[in-house]
């Protein structure tokens, strides 16, 4: 189950949002944002005028509605933002809903329990939870296994194994105990949980400027400055000339001319960007994750599980000479039955090609299986006066007392080189021939290798095979490079030296071993099912437990930039048009001769100074929904995504508002506003 | 417009390309250490000497704060050496005319303009200073402010090129090395050649003649030709005599005139070589080199085009206007070159002119003033065009570097907050410069006692006043008596702020990025050359560099243009 997309036009996200964007109103939450806040002051001093003309006896109507459309400048960026943190406040109810008080059974030293409340847990305390209870907190298994629904968390309703020791043991507060009891020792105390956390960081809470969007809010800041320097001179500069700007003009002016669009939307892309990871149900501890995430340019990835499915299957049998694959087939089968190893039952299946229907344990009521015992290292069957065995080539040599055709060692030979692993069956001494076991590669994944180079990101395999293993598949898999016969220090090593040399990596992880790896690489994913040790490690939690998911984590991180380079270029690009929509409209009053450089044949300097002020108020909504669902992503190089996007942005940057502003000249003319 | 100008655009452009890539490498080899420059055999032993008498560790770095510390030193030093030679300068030799020592105001006027390259000149250098004073105190200046300005620029490509180190290189090595191996071997050469096209340099007295017309003619001479090489290829730009380079003494030839044009840009043009060398990408220094030209040959079309086309009206007064607008200039340069000159003279900061600016069409004359408050980085003056130009660079990287979606990154050094915020403030600094000055002189009626025009025309002159100022131009719009305190002060106080409060920024920025690790390049990397990264460069110039100064031109020559088109009005 996929987390419930929420549509950016919901209704019950919209309306408090409204709300919501009203109440950021207040100049205290406003002056984080320094370009709204000018525009919030903007919007103060031209409200005052009303006052003024009010006063004198002169008509304020046109001053009315320019400040009402600055008001809505502001009102326009605070329901931006709103709806972003609508969309976080939306799941971060549902997480609280999971929170509900429950009582736990707190053990003493001497196992003796006691009923106490879940908020009361300390740190250390072991707590026993049955079936049908709820986890008061988080924690490791201790002792017992169960099974788990863990929906709460990851919104996946099929039950979980949780088990003490290894890699299952870490368990979540708020999920549901389904069977058997745990007994669990708490790792987090009340308020600081998993859960806890996840709230916070959906609510953006908790939520910090990333150093990126301190960098770019510097610039705009920067950008403001200078525009109110130009507005401030302008009204002395005038006065040389004898013209007198209102201040209901400058301000006009002076807001079109601030880069508002990207001021506006800047909180909203950031936020958007944590709720899109949250929708592939990736959890990030925080902004800066993301960002990261777009920065990384070598990807280390497990082999087992992200790039090859769980486990290598048999895909051929090679019969040594004088056998038929059937026969083959057969003995491999039969050899197979009781073997429940995810290799033994890929040989049932695959015999099954061969129209041997597959037989049941109980259809062989004489059979006597010989499990694999680390002595022998062969298993098999003897039924029927036959014995059947499969192993090792060396294995099954030796249980066939040296009688191998050269034919089939030349097979385990090539099927070793190839990355492969070779099995032999043998009846009695007779050799049969060979199954070849593989890896096998995820469907769809060199495809995407080759996207990541396009873009300009290393692959590297991690893998625990023999170099000679470890290579073939790396071939197949079409990644850039594989470290093998890899113990979790050569990892750390790799990431290092990676670091060390400019690079930027990300990773998955799931075992304690992974910590230190997790914690040194810039992206560190860790699995939900993984240990604590691993989830405190990382910057990212996957609740699918999905390794493969790092890829579009990376997508994520690239988008949520690009989003905001677009609006920033978009926004600047912007003033162009709208300098020739006011300033022939600020002159043409007192220098009739400059009607030529009206271009756009506004209608009238009132109209023009109006029709820009209302262009630069809706493209803030306009850009909503860009802003929360980010620019469509493309797998292509640095050099042709700036092209594209320098063309749509910086280029229609410049060239739609000319055409906008006429279109709202028109309009308000046409309605007789100005 | 004719042939014959276009083919003089084409052979400048062709000469200033090929001199680039030879004057880019020995710049390379003079600033960095362990290179041996052409001539290192016979000025070696004078600049380990040099060394040696001043105490100065050759082989120690600074880091940025050290690097522009000494920098500060030495400008201040300097600039007061200059001060008390002006203000002293009746007692000091080489004075036959016997000129008086300058006004308090005029002397801080001239020191600071000297010291930051600008060159201003309130005061009319044959009427005003001695030999000694222009030859010590101000031609010396000539060759520092040049020499700071390219150890700057050094400074800040070391910041890009070097990667996780501290230090920028040694100012008092920059500064020696390129004046000892570039500024004066160059222009002993050069001033040779200026005296061959008949420029005067002696120490004679003035000559009093009667002309063929029978009046009375005191002829200015004195050691120009020395004075003008320097001038020139320093884009320092303050002239020997006060009608600059309009004076058949500083400018005698169209042979003479091509040759300053070229010796303008020439460095300029050269360190983006030289910034290609050092980060190893040739074709990024390739790119901006483009930049600078497209930037520059818009600019040089617009204003040729606009003297060209004058409005009919000068016609009904009575001048010949079938040429073009020949008004303030000289008619052996013609319209192309006196609009060429204007072109490249504010493209870089050189400030030197051979044609009134001040007479110049509105539009033609905007073309200067525009080139001013884009910042100088059209070539620009010599190293302050090439750190203004970077600045640039790393505020376009910064905007659409995030739309390739990654942090952005300028030659595999992140962009963040600190480097953002620096440059940004190095902009700030200009803007806040001009338009504060300006507005300032615009409402006050002590700056406008010096105005000799009204009308839009006036208000040009101010904002060209301060715009020169703050750019470190030290060209005039004239038609401005600038020699009153209040204009002498508040000037002052402009080429301080865009020289010095300019440079700390973009030091701090040097600074900031030589620490950083450089991430190797991919296809994921923001290309930094190519069409798409000049275009880039260029958009950004225009629009956040120069549309900040389109209201303050709108109130000035673009409504003067529009009553001269459409009421048939001239200031």
């Amino acid at each position: 189950m996929k987390r419930k997309e929420n549509s950016i036009f919901d209704g019950k996200i919209l309306l408090p949002a409204l709300w919501d964007a009203v109440k950021k109103l207040n100049p205290k939450h406003l002056v984080r944002n320094p370009v709204i806040f000018v525009t919030e002051v903007g919007a103060l001093l031209t409200t005052l005028q009303i006052f003024r003309h009010h006063v004198a006896g002169e008509s304020a109507g046109y001053v009315i509605q320019i400040s009402l459309w600055l008001w809505g400048t502001v009102i326009f960026a605070n329901f931006a933002e709103a709806v972003a943190e609508g969309r976080g406040k939306a799941q971060a109810k549902t997480l609280r809903n999971a929170r509900t008080k429950t009582n736990a059974t707190r053990l003493d030293r001497n196992g003796i329990p006691t009923t106490v409340s879940a908020e009361e847990l300390k740190k250390g305390d072991v707590v026993l939870v049955t079936a049908n209870e709820v986890i008061p907190a988080d924690g490791e298994i201790v002792e017992g296994a169960a099974t788990v629904n863990e929906s709460a968390i990851t919104g996946e309703s099929a039950p979980v194994i949780r088990e003490a020791g290894g890699d299952r043991s870490a368990v979540t507060g708020g999920t549901t105990v389904l069977s058997d009891w745990l007994k669990v020792r708490v790792t987090a105390g009340a308020g600081e949980s998993f859960l806890d956390r996840m709230i916070s960081l959906v609510e953006g809470a908790q939520r910090r400027k990333t150093p990126n969007e301190i960098a770019l809010s510097i610039l705009l800041s920067g950008m403001t400055l200078i525009f109110m320097a130009v507005i401030l001179s302008l009204r002395p500069l005038g006065l040389y000339g004898g013209l007198f700007f209102s201040i209901t003009v400058l301000v006009s002016l002076c807001v079109c001319l601030i880069p508002t669009t990207i001021g506006g939307l800047l909180s909203a892309i950031g936020i958007a960007g944590m709720d899109r990871m949250l929708q592939k149900n990736v959890l990030a501890m925080s902004g800066r994750a993301i960002e990261a995430a777009g920065d990384v340019d070598v990807l280390l990835l497990d082999k087992t599980g992200t790039i090859t499915l769980g486990n290598r299957q048999a895909t051929e049998f090679l019969p040594a000479p004088g056998v038929t694959p059937l026969e083959l087939a057969d003995a491999a089968q039969l050899a197979s039955l009781a073997d429940e190893t995810p290799e033994g039952r890929s040989i049932v299946v695959l015999a099954k090609e061969f129209g041997i229907r597959a037989r049941e344990i109980h259809e062989l009521p004489n059979a006597k299986f010989v499990p694999f015992t680390a002595q022998t290292r062969v298993s098999g069957v003897d039924w029927d006066g036959r014995s059947i065995r499969k192993g090792a080539s060396d294995s099954i040599i030796k249980f066939s007392k040296g009688n191998c055709p050269p034919e089939v060692l030349a097979d385990v030979e090539r099927i070793s080189r190839a990355g492969g692993t070779p099995l032999l069956v043998a009846d009695e001494i007779r050799v049969l021939g060979t199954i070849q076991l593989k890896d096998i590669v995820k469907g769809g994944l060199p495809d995407r290798f080759k996207r990541f180079r396009a873009m300009g990101i290393r692959t590297i395999m991690i893998t625990g095979d023999n170099p000679l293993t470890a290579a073939a598949i790396a071939k197949e898999a079409g990644v850039d490079g594989f470290l093998a016969q890899a113990s979790p220090e050569d990892k750390l090593a790799l990431i290092r030296k990676e670091q060390a040399a400019g690079h930027l990596v990300a990773m998955t992880g799931d075992g304690t071993n992974d910590a230190p790896a997790l914690a040194q690489a810039d992206v560190g994913v860790a699995m939900n099912t993984g240990t604590q040790a691993a989830k405190e490690a990382g910057n990212l939690v996957d609740l699918d437990s999905n390794p493969t998911k790092l890829i579009e984590i990376v997508e994520i991180g690239k988008q949520l930039l690009m989003t905001r380079g677009v609006l920033t270029t978009f926004s600047i690009a912007n003033d162009v048009s709208k300098y020739f929509a006011i300033i022939p409209a600020l002159l043409l009053g007192a220098y009739p001769e400059i009607a030529p450089l009206n271009i756009m044949h506004l209608g009238s300097p009132q109209s023009a100074i109006l029709s820009a002020v209302i262009f630069n108020a809706i493209i803030i909504v306009l850009l909503i929904p860009l802003a929360l669902r980010g620019v469509q992503f493309r797998p292509l190089g640095a050099g042709a995504i700036l092209r594209r996007n320098l063309l749509i942005y910086g280029l229609g940057g410049v060239v739609s508002p000319f055409v906008g502003i006429k279109l709202i000249d028109v309009t308000i003319r046409f309605l007789g506003w100005a | 417009m004719n042939l014959l100008g276009w083919l003089q655009l084409i052979l400048f452009l062709g000469v200033l390309f090929l001199i680039t890539k030879p004057l880019g490498i020995h710049l390379y080899k003079v600033l960095t250490p362990g290179e041996k420059p052409f001539l290192g055999a016979v000025f070696g032993p004078i600049e380990r000497l040099f060394y040696r008498l001043l105490g100065i560790e050759a082989k120690s770095e600074q880091g940025w704060l050290a690097y522009t510390g000494s920098m500060l030193v030495f400008s201040l030093v300097t600039c007061l050496f200059t001060y008390a030679v002006l203000r002293l300068q009746y007692y000091l030799p080489l004075n036959p005319q016997k000129f008086a020592g300058l006004a308090p105001h005029l002397a801080f006027n001239t020191a600071m303009s000297f010291t930051t390259n600008t060159n201003w000149q309130s005061y009319a250098g044959e009427s005003t200073c001695s030999y000694f004073s222009q030859m010590v105190g101000l031609a010396s200046h000539n060759f520092w402010s040049a020499a700071v300005g390219i150890a700057m620029a050094a400074a800040l490509v070391r910041g890009i090129a070097r990667a996780t180190s501290k230090t920028l290189g040694n100012f008092w090595v920059d500064l020696t090395r390129v004046t000892l191996y570039v500024l004066l071997p160059i222009c002993v050469v050069y001033a040779l050649f200026l005296v061959f096209q008949g420029i005067p340099q002696n120490f004679q007295g003035y000559t009093a003649v009667t002309g063929p017309d029978g009046f009375a003619q005191t002829i200015a001479q004195g050691p120009i030709a020395s004075q003008i090489a320097i001038k020139m290829l320093g884009t320092n730009g303050g002239g020997f005599l006060n009608a600059n380079a309009a004076h058949p003494f500083e400018n005698p030839t169209p042979l003479a005139n091509f040759i300053q044009m070229i010796s303008i840009f020439s460095i300029g043009s050269a360190l983006t070589y030289y910034l290609g060398k050092m980060v190893k990408n040739q074709k990024h220094g390739w790119s901006v080199w483009s930049a600078m030209v497209i930037l520059f040959v818009a600019g040089a079309l617009v204003c040729w085009w606009a003297e060209s086309h004058p409005s009919h009206l000068f016609g009904e007064m009575g001048i010949r206007a079938a040429d073009g607008n020949m008004e303030g200039k000289e008619v052996r340069f013609g319209v192309f070159n006196s609009a060429l000159f204007a072109t490249i003279t504010t493209d870089a900061s050189c400030g030197a002119v051979n044609s009134m600016h001040d007479s110049f069409t509105p539009l033609g004359g905007l073309v200067p003033l525009f080139n001013i408050e884009l910042g100088e980085m059209i070539f620009g003056g010599v190293g302050a065009g090439l750190y203004a130009i970077l600045i640039f660079v790393v505020i376009s990287v910064f905007i659409a570097g995030l739309m390739v979606g990654r942090t952005p990154e300028y030659l595999g050094k992140k962009i963040e907050a600190y480097d953002v915020k620096m440059a940004v403030l190095y902009t700030l600094v200009g803007a806040f410069t001009i338009l504060g000055f300006t507005a300032w002189g615009a409402v006050s009626q002590t700056a406008q006692a010096g105005l000799n025009n009204g009308g839009p025309h006036g208000l040009t002159e101010i904002l060209y006043a301060f715009s020169s100022g703050t750019g470190n131009n030290g060209s005039a719009f004239a038609g401005l008596t600038a020699n009153a305190p209040w204009w002498d002060v508040a000037l002052g106080i402009a080429m301080f702020l865009g020289r010095f409060w300019m440079i700390i920024p973009m030091m701090a920025l040097a600074g900031n990025l030589v620490g950083k690790k450089i991430a190797p390049t991919s296809v994921g990397s923001f290309p930094v050359s190519g069409a798409t990264f000049t275009l880039l460069l260029v958009g950004t110039i225009v629009i956040v560099g120069g549309l900040t100064f389109l209201p303050a031109l709108a109130l000035g020559p673009i409504v003067e243009h529009f009553i001269m088109t459409g009421s048939a009005k001239l200031y």
